[in-house]
């Protein structure tokens, strides 16, 4: 038996003073992926089946490679902060959720790092 | 995960088939029973209603079953003019009151179920007590500091009109009812009723806790987990908007800390 009011069990562990600077960096990281999605997306297209020479020599133009990484780390913040929305949303099994959100983390760090190294690669050694 | 099927001892199954009464002009009811002190399943049972012989609302409908056909068919309703909010339930898929909603909205049969994913007590009886508890929780009351004035606490005709839209809320509970985010979260999530009433109270002008209340409200599940899914403002039968009372209350944590 169960014998907490219902308001204790609304209260619950009381507000977490947190999630206002979520919100707002997600809203202000998907404005400002509406120029760079653009700004890359025509170097990016351009280059497709070209030759390697020709892509190496479109990011090592330093405005492609600066947007290209701009849009690379604002995307993985997008994506971790939105993938972490919907884990909270659905996933409830308190182990399972804790690991779903490190690994959201971790792969976000890991991918977006490595498309920011592998573009300041091509620009800093073409 | 979240439940996305019910529980085997929730699953619906078909029901009586009460008689049908001669007549041109019979509509057929499809009403989920539920009767707690047996250990049977939820069941849909099938009314046949004469409408010429019945008020124009849902509500006259299921009055009509109750006094003449079936009078274990267990609702609320108090004041059949859309002011009290008790007879708010499911019917023809959206969440309305049931004593405002004309029959001749609703096309071929009328499907009639309890308020979404809330416990039933009792057929069409949801069990609203975790609901009421969150409204209490945004202290729905004027806070102040000041030494109480000898008359009453003023306001302006301009301030008083930032209410309109916010205070005519009845707490029927169909936008809490309807909300995707209410149902997988409802637990910690305050819902569009009560943060509708929360902002109902960070736009009065008389009121002095506004940093204590948008304090409370600052939490990733109590007010974050609105996704502006925007199923409150749909089914108000208020016509109400909670959807804009929430993003005006998170436009309020914004502007505090810019």
């Amino acid at each position: 038996m169960d014998y907490r009011t219902d308001r204790s069990r609304v209260t619950g562990l009381g507000s977490a003073k947190y999630g206002t600077g979520h919100w707002w960096s997600q809203r202000i990281s998907s404005a400002a992926l509406v120029p760079l999605t653009l700004l890359f997306i025509f170097p990016f297209v351009s280059s497709l089946g070209s030759e390697h020479a020709d892509v190496i020599a479109t990011y090592a133009n330093p405005f492609n490679a600066i947007v290209a990484i701009l849009f690379i780390v604002t995307t993985f913040i997008h994506v971790r902060q939105g993938m972490q929305v919907v884990i909270e949303d659905y996933v409830h099994d308190k182990p399972i959720r804790t690991a779903a959100l490190l690994a959201n983390t971790l792969l976000c760090w890991a991918f977006g790092l490595t498309g920011v190294f592998a573009v300041a690669k091509i620009a800093f050694t073409a | 995960m979240v439940e996305f099927t019910l529980p085997r001892n929730s699953r619906v199954v078909v029901g009586k088939t009460w008689p049908k009464p001669a007549g041109t002009n019979v509509r057929a009811f499809k009403i989920y029973r539920y009767d707690p002190d047996t250990p049977e399943n939820p069941r849909i049972d099938t009314y046949f209603v004469d409408l010429d012989t019945c008020g124009p609302m849902v509500l006259d409908a299921l009055i009509k079953i109750k006094n003449e056909i079936d009078p274990t068919l267990t609702f609320r309703r108090s004041c059949r003019e859309g002011i009290c909010g008790s007879c708010a339930m499911n019917i023809d898929g959206g969440n309305h009151l049931a004593c405002i909603y004309g029959m001749d909205e609703i096309k071929g049969d009328v499907t009639i179920y309890p308020l979404p994913h809330m416990p039933v007590i009792k057929d069409l009886i949801p069990d609203l007590t975790h609901f009421y508890a969150q409204h209490a929780s945004v202290k729905p009351w004027l806070e102040t500091a000041s030494a109480e004035p000898n008359t009453e606490w003023r306001q302006s005709i301009d301030d008083r009109r930032k209410l309109d839209g916010l205070y005519e809320c009845i707490l029927c509970a169909c936008c809490s009812t309807s909300c995707p985010s209410y149902w997988w979260n409802g637990d910690r999530y305050l819902g569009p009723a009560a943060l509708l009433q929360a902002y109902r109270w960070l736009a009065d002008s008389r009121d002095e806790a506004t940093g204590e209340r948008l304090d409370d409200l600052e939490d990733p599940f109590k007010l974050y987990r609105c996704h502006t899914i925007m199923n409150c403002a749909r089914t108000c039968p208020k016509g109400l908007n909670p959807a804009k009372a929430i993003a005006s209350i998170k436009q309020m944590m914004v502007d505090r800390r810019m």
